[in-house]
């Protein structure tokens, strides 16, 4: 038996060197994020309105702030909300900025402006989102105030993050051995987290529900690949607000994948509509 | 090197693939609250099909539906199919079921809850029983991790509303999720698909929230029991409405102003370009009173 012993503490130093030479031996540059992504966002998406049809398809009476949560002091805001106001001041794409603008009914073309930065242009407000992705070692989170200094926008300063598979799993995390017949289980895929400060205040909802410039928007992008070959993007958006959101606001807007842009059909900001 | 046994080289083996990484997954444990500020669960109204893709078939199902057919002991559970854990209420209670030999994952569960039956999301690999197999409220759901997506697929269950009385699916119906986490937020994404009542895949989110405190009060799967009398004293009454006699079709045109050719659904209806077909047929209604009334006043409730 301790011959066995042996030879099992031997396998397990082996393999402890060989991944530790790996960690040290030859060390690889790490790569652009381009380059590393674990999904691809790029192409043209197409937003699916299955909920919150009647807030997002249409303009909902002022004063309809049903299903969102806001405070009395936003309340009050919404109240005095005046889109003739906000043409005479410029501001028709109050309802277009970064926390609203991927619940607007429309589609996303996303493409990489260069190899840390993933663009996102949507038609309907003819909006254009920066995802800039930061050093590989740096989380995006240590940098909470450091755009303070650039000008606040309706799509403020994203910071991007790719997030892969953990490569460990618990113990009694592994499955179960499965049948033979079973497909094989795939390490892949991976997850984009952007989190976006510096934002010009401006309205969750087309009838003046109110988000302050001090907003920090974070958002978790997932995409699912479907046997059928169909891409879907679901968008899991936190909005976070002290001034006017008791709580985080929280919704997960679908897309859907689309061959082209044969729908693309840039429209500009309306206050109204 | 030579091994007296050909045992301890099988052992060797083993001992060397467990520090290769496997396979990325994530830990569901816990109870979920679910957080998000969608209109899942809403039902104000009882014909609001927005942004529903179903077929012809299922706007004729959906618009026949009288919510006194819930009462009849056959249909009472109806309201709970495996979409309800998406649109319901309640929270997800979610642990694990270990294999009862090596201890590892077989299954992950969502504990039953307010009539819902549980979900076992079965993770090792074993088909879906032939379609001829018995149908429940709850389905078959086998799972697998793509990266640290847990994608569940459900089948087997029976007819059921598919949005707090919005709707119908099939017995003929499958779900697909994709369960997400990102830190203390689960999002779930549903996709449900139905060659009866729905024109193309219907899709809908939910965003759960990990708590320590959960305000649980689970209950057993939906038990029929006697609601109406006049029901059970004439077994042949099945409550429903006659096509084009649903006493509520233009409550929401007469509400919120939009145009009831939206308000019936349809593929079509949940895409951007359908906002051209509304521009010059919907004028916002008038401001919501402060004090309620149409549209609701919403806030910090």
């Amino acid at each position: 038996m301790s011959r066995v012993l042996c030879v099992v503490v031997a396998a397990l130093i082996v393999c402890g060197l060989v991944r530790l030479e790996a960690q040290r031996g030859n060390p690889q540059p790490p790569r652009a994020p381009r380059a590393a992504a674990p999904i691809d966002l790029t192409g043209y998406w197409v937003s699916i309105v299955t909920q919150d049809w009647r807030w997002r398809m249409v303009t909902p009476a002022k004063g309809d702030y049903q299903g969102i949560q806001i405070t009395p002091e936003a309340r009050k805001v919404a109240d005095a909300w005046d889109p003739a106001k906000d043409e005479a001041a410029g501001e028709q794409c109050k309802s277009y900025g970064a926390p609203a603008l991927m619940s607007v009914p429309g589609r996303l073309h996303i493409t990489w402006q260069d190899d840390t930065t993933i663009k996102v242009d949507t038609d309907a407000g003819m909006q254009t989102r920066f995802l800039r992705f930061g050093s590989v070692q740096t989380p995006i989170d240590s940098a909470r105030d450091k755009p303070a200094d650039a000008p606040r926008t309706w799509q403020g300063v994203s910071q991007a993050q790719w997030l892969t598979p953990r490569p460990n799993v618990p113990l009694q995390l592994r499955p179960a051995d499965r049948t033979a017949d079973a497909p094989p289980l795939r390490p892949t895929g991976g997850s984009l987290r952007v989190v976006t400060r510096n934002l010009r205040a401006g309205y969750l909802r087309k009838n003046g529900v109110p988000y302050s410039e001090n907003t920090v928007l974070t958002e978790h992008w997932d995409l699912y690949k479907r046997p059928n070959g169909e891409e879907w993007l679901t968008i899991t958006t936190q909005v976070e607000d002290p001034q006017y959101l008791p709580n985080a606001r929280l919704v997960a807007p679908v897309f859907k994948k689309e061959p082209n842009g044969s729908k693309w059909d840039p429209t500009p900001c309306s206050a109204r509509w | 090197m030579k091994y007296e046994k050909p045992g301890i080289a099988a052992l060797t083996m083993v001992v060397m693939l467990s520090a290769v990484p496997v396979v990325a997954q994530v830990d569901l444990t816990g109870t979920w609250q679910r957080v998000a500020q969608n209109d899942n669960g809403a039902s104000r109204e009882p014909v609001d099909l927005l942004g529903m893709p179903l077929s012809a078939d299922g706007r004729a199902k959906a618009l026949s539906y009288d919510i006194a057919a819930l009462s009849a002991t056959e249909r009472q559970c109806q309201m709970y199919p495996p979409m309800y854990a998406i649109v319901g209420p309640f929270p997800l209670q979610i642990s694990m079921v270990p294999d009862p030999i090596t201890q590892k994952l077989l299954a992950w569960k969502i504990a039953g809850w307010g009539d819902r039956d549980e979900t076992v999301m079965w993770m090792d690999g074993r088909p879906h029983p032939s379609k001829f197999a018995p149908h429940s409220h709850g389905g078959f759901t086998t799972g697998e991790w793509e990266g640290d997506t847990l994608t569940a697929v459900t089948t087997h269950f029976k007819l059921g509303d598919i949005k707090r009385h919005r709707g119908f699916s099939s017995d003929r119906a499958t779900i697909t999720y994709r369960f997400n986490r990102h830190g203390d937020l689960l999002t779930v994404t549903g996709l449900l698909e139905d060659p009866v009542y729905l024109a193309e895949p219907f899709a809908l989110t939910e965003v759960f929230r990990l708590t320590t405190n959960p305000n649980s009060f689970p209950l057993t799967a939906c038990e029929p029991i006697e609601e109406l009398p006049t029901l059970h004293e004439n077994p042949a009454l099945v409550p429903h409405y006659l096509p084009g006699k649903h006493p509520a079709m233009n409550e929401m045109t007469e509400r919120y102003n939009i145009p009831l050719e939206a308000v019936l659904g349809g593929p079509e209806t949940m895409y951007p370009e359908y906002r051209k077909r509304l521009k010059d047929k919907y004028v916002p209604p008038p401001p919501v009173a402060p004090a309620g009334g149409r549209g609701g006043r919403g806030g910090a409730q």
